[in-house]
């Protein structure tokens, strides 16, 4: 029916975002970094959203309105987590997160 | 009926100044707390005395019998309709008589101990015990029924526990506290087990209905039958198990010889005159029931008595002791009153071992209370226990000399003092009772004549020891109770007691019988008279005795070696056999398995505890690869 790009082309971008925020993630020290990777997750599964709701149900919206709704969430996410990131600074100076390891055994 | 209302005073005034004392003793002067003490014991007597005259010579005598008059009565815990534990005074021949014993003696005790107890450290805390004592033994003979009397019974043995326990300071007087606590105890734990069975088959604790010889009690068949025994019978016995135990009556008599660690006023009152009665007066109390419902019970009571006073009698001639073979003396004359009761039928002439036991407790406390205080003048004198450290006293303590002559000829029973007329009825109810018991109590009273006198000769004949200071008198607040304690032994034989406290409370006739009378008067002179021998000017003749009958006199003074056997069988047999088997199962076996559980936990959490590092991207690692884990076993696994 869509003679466009394939369903799989939106799939496989989506799949390498989400894994490179998964890395990044997992291996940057960097607050602000990790923050950026968790970003990445987030709007790689908003593709998915769209895509699948483009593809499979093309009369609905409620993929449009999950992602604005993720998008909402991310940008509100950010702003507490800028503020987090901002008294940690303050309390240890940098914003490594191996060092932000006070709450444990 | 007169009003006997004012009688609750006599329990509640000594209450009061137990808890003034107790409280505030500690900021009063120690001479106020004394006065406090003695003066609410002065009130407790004139009330008592109050009563008793009220009662004998006016309202207790309705149509030639004795009433028992409930004088207050409320219920203090309900346990079923039928079944309630009051708390009241009950008023009759017996509970009367004790008021005036124990008002008598404790107030006397009161009195010395001012003198006495000067200077010692607790002063007012001995007040305060003491008054919670009178306040208890009050509460222990006007109880109305055998509950309430059990809850002052074990209060009784509280004060007896904290004062003999008094020097604190001192092991032996601790060891012996707690020796009299855990005998005790443990007989009242018979008396509680007799008094469960006895409200199970009769359904109330009440002593008028109770002793009612229409009663539950008496007209019960007897209940079921226990190992050739009526249930009725076994708790009748359980019952004076727990008389045994504070009667200190063989083999629960162990804790009395030890008890003498206290202070010396204290032997007097508690140890001598009124506490160790309780049994007397609890079967006393009991003793209709005892005659028609156990009459085999009686049976062993009358052996149990006999078998005490003649053993307590033996140990007594050879310790030295001076309140220790007071304190077996004790033993042997309370053995007397338990036998009188057991060999005493009932009503009229009949209950003459009733009437005698009675009197005998009467007479017992004025002269036994007499010597011990007199024994205390003694040891505050020369600060020694021991006679053979005593000698020739009758020069420096005239008065005390003379009043405890007094009090050893009325213990051995020579006319016209009181110990001769209470002995004397006690040896006709078992002469027409049982020759072979009369024949056990003829020679007790023969052997209470010698040691007495051995010990009365030893103290005060003989020549002068080696004293660190000369010996005096003692103050007046010493032998002023002294003085009326002898009054009171010598002249209490003469109160026409038959006519006053009788088995049915109906008054009776009784007569000197001198045919039992002449023969015992012959043995205590016999006895008296040996040990004038031996002892007034000293010999090498009771050495020389003792060496002949070396081996029964080492039993003898080794009190029959009773307390190493209950060491062995406490030590060897339970500790060993059963305590510590048991005691290994709970450190191992119980203990193992809670201490166990916490051993694992504690390994397994000390082994994983390092996962939670505070590593935010470890933490995220795991969560990751959780996720994809389950993602691979829903794909591949789960079809």
């Amino acid at each position: 029916m869509n003679q466009g790009v394939p369903l799989e082309f939106y799939i496989i971008v989506a799949t390498i975002m989400f894994f490179t925020g998964i890395y990044g993630f997992l291996t940057r020290r960097n607050l602000i970094t990790i923050l950026m990777s968790s970003e990445l997750i987030l709007n790689s599964v908003n593709i998915n959203f769209l895509a699948f709701n483009r593809y499979l149900f093309p009369a609905k919206l409620d993929g449009h309105f999950f992602s604005l709704f993720v998008i909402a969430v991310a940008a509100s996410e950010a702003a507490v987590a800028i503020a987090i990131i901002i008294s940690i600074y303050r309390r240890f100076s940098n914003i490594n997160v191996e060092n932000v390891n006070e709450l444990k055994y | 009926m007169a009003d006997f209302g004012y009688t609750v005073w006599i329990l509640i005034v000594p209450f009061v100044a137990f808890i003034v004392l107790g409280l505030f003793g500690m900021k009063l002067k120690a001479r106020i707390s004394g006065l406090t003490g003695t003066t609410a014991l002065a009130i407790v007597t004139a009330l008592s005395y109050a009563t008793a005259i009220r009662y004998f010579w006016g309202a207790g005598l309705v149509d030639g019998v004795f009433q028992k008059i409930i004088a207050t009565n409320s219920t203090w815990l309900t346990l079923t309709d039928h079944l309630h534990i009051d708390m009241g005074i009950l008023l009759d021949p017996i509970s009367v008589m004790m008021l005036v014993v124990i008002s008598t003696v404790s107030f006397m005790v009161h009195i010395y101990s001012l003198g006495y107890m000067k200077g010692e450290k607790g002063f007012e805390r001995y007040y305060a015990f003491l008054s919670l004592f009178t306040f208890s033994m009050m509460g222990l003979v006007v109880a109305t029924n055998i509950f309430q009397m059990y809850i002052f019974w074990e209060l009784v043995g509280i004060s007896s526990y904290l004062l003999i326990g008094f020097y604190y300071s001192r092991p032996s007087a601790v060891a012996a506290s707690k020796k009299a606590f855990i005998v005790t105890r443990f007989a009242d734990m018979g008396f509680l087990v007799g008094i469960l069975i006895l409200s199970f088959t009769t359904k109330t604790f009440d002593f008028v209905t109770l002793t009612d010889l229409n009663g539950p009690a008496i007209t019960s068949t007897g209940g079921a039958v226990f190992m050739g025994m009526s249930v009725m019978t076994w708790s009748m016995i359980l019952i004076f198990v727990g008389g045994a135990g504070k009667s200190a009556m063989f083999p629960l008599h162990i804790w009395l010889p030890d008890a003498m660690e206290g202070p010396t006023p204290v032997s007097a009152l508690i140890h001598a005159a009124t506490m160790v009665v309780a049994g007397v007066y609890l079967v006393a109390r009991m003793f209709p029931v005892y005659y028609f419902a156990a009459p085999e019970a009686l049976h062993i009571i009358a052996w149990v008595g006999a078998f005490s006073s003649l053993f307590a009698a033996v140990i007594a001639t050879t310790q030295t002791d001076i309140k220790r073979v007071l304190a077996y003396s004790t033993i042997s004359q309370i053995g007397y009153m338990i036998f009188s009761l057991g060999v005493s039928g009932y009503g009229g002439h009949d209950g003459l071992g009733f009437m005698a036991s009675n009197w005998h407790l009467f007479n017992h406390a004025m002269f036994k209370a007499l010597l011990f205080l007199g024994a205390g003048s003694v040891i505050h004198a020369v600060h020694s226990n021991y006679m053979t450290e005593m000698g020739g006293l009758r020069k420096h303590l005239p008065i005390t000399n003379i009043t405890f002559l007094i009090a050893c000829l009325t213990i051995a029973g020579l006319p016209p003092l009181s110990g001769f007329f209470s002995k004397d009825e006690i040896l006709t109810a078992a002469f027409h009772h049982d020759k072979v018991l009369f024949a056990i109590e003829y020679l007790v009273a023969g052997l209470t004549a010698f040691y007495m006198f051995r010990l009365y000769f030893s103290i005060f004949h003989g020549h002068d020891r080696q004293y660190e200071h000369k010996p005096h008198e003692s103050p007046a607040t010493m032998t002023i109770p002294l003085m009326i304690l002898a009054f009171g032994s010598v002249f209490s034989g003469f109160l026409p007691f038959s006519s006053l406290v009788t088995s049915d409370g109906a008054p009776f006739e009784s007569h000197i019988e001198w045919s039992v009378a002449v023969p015992s008067i012959l043995i205590a002179l016999a006895g008296i008279t040996v040990a004038w021998v031996m002892y007034k000017k000293e010999t090498t003749l009771p050495d020389r005795l003792a060496a002949t009958f070396k081996h029964s006199y080492k039993w003898a003074y080794n009190k029959f070696y009773i307390d190493e056997l209950y060491l062995f069988i406490t030590k060897k047999v339970i500790f060993k056999r059963v305590s510590q088997p048991v005691a290994w199962f709970d450190r191992h076996i119980v203990d193992g398995t809670m201490n166990g559980i916490a051993w694992v936990t504690q390994t397994v959490s000390n082994r994983i505890k390092g996962l939670q590092s505070g590593q935010l991207q470890q933490y995220g690692f795991i969560f990751v690869s959780g996720a994809v884990a389950l993602v691979l076993v829903f794909i591949y696994l789960v079809k």
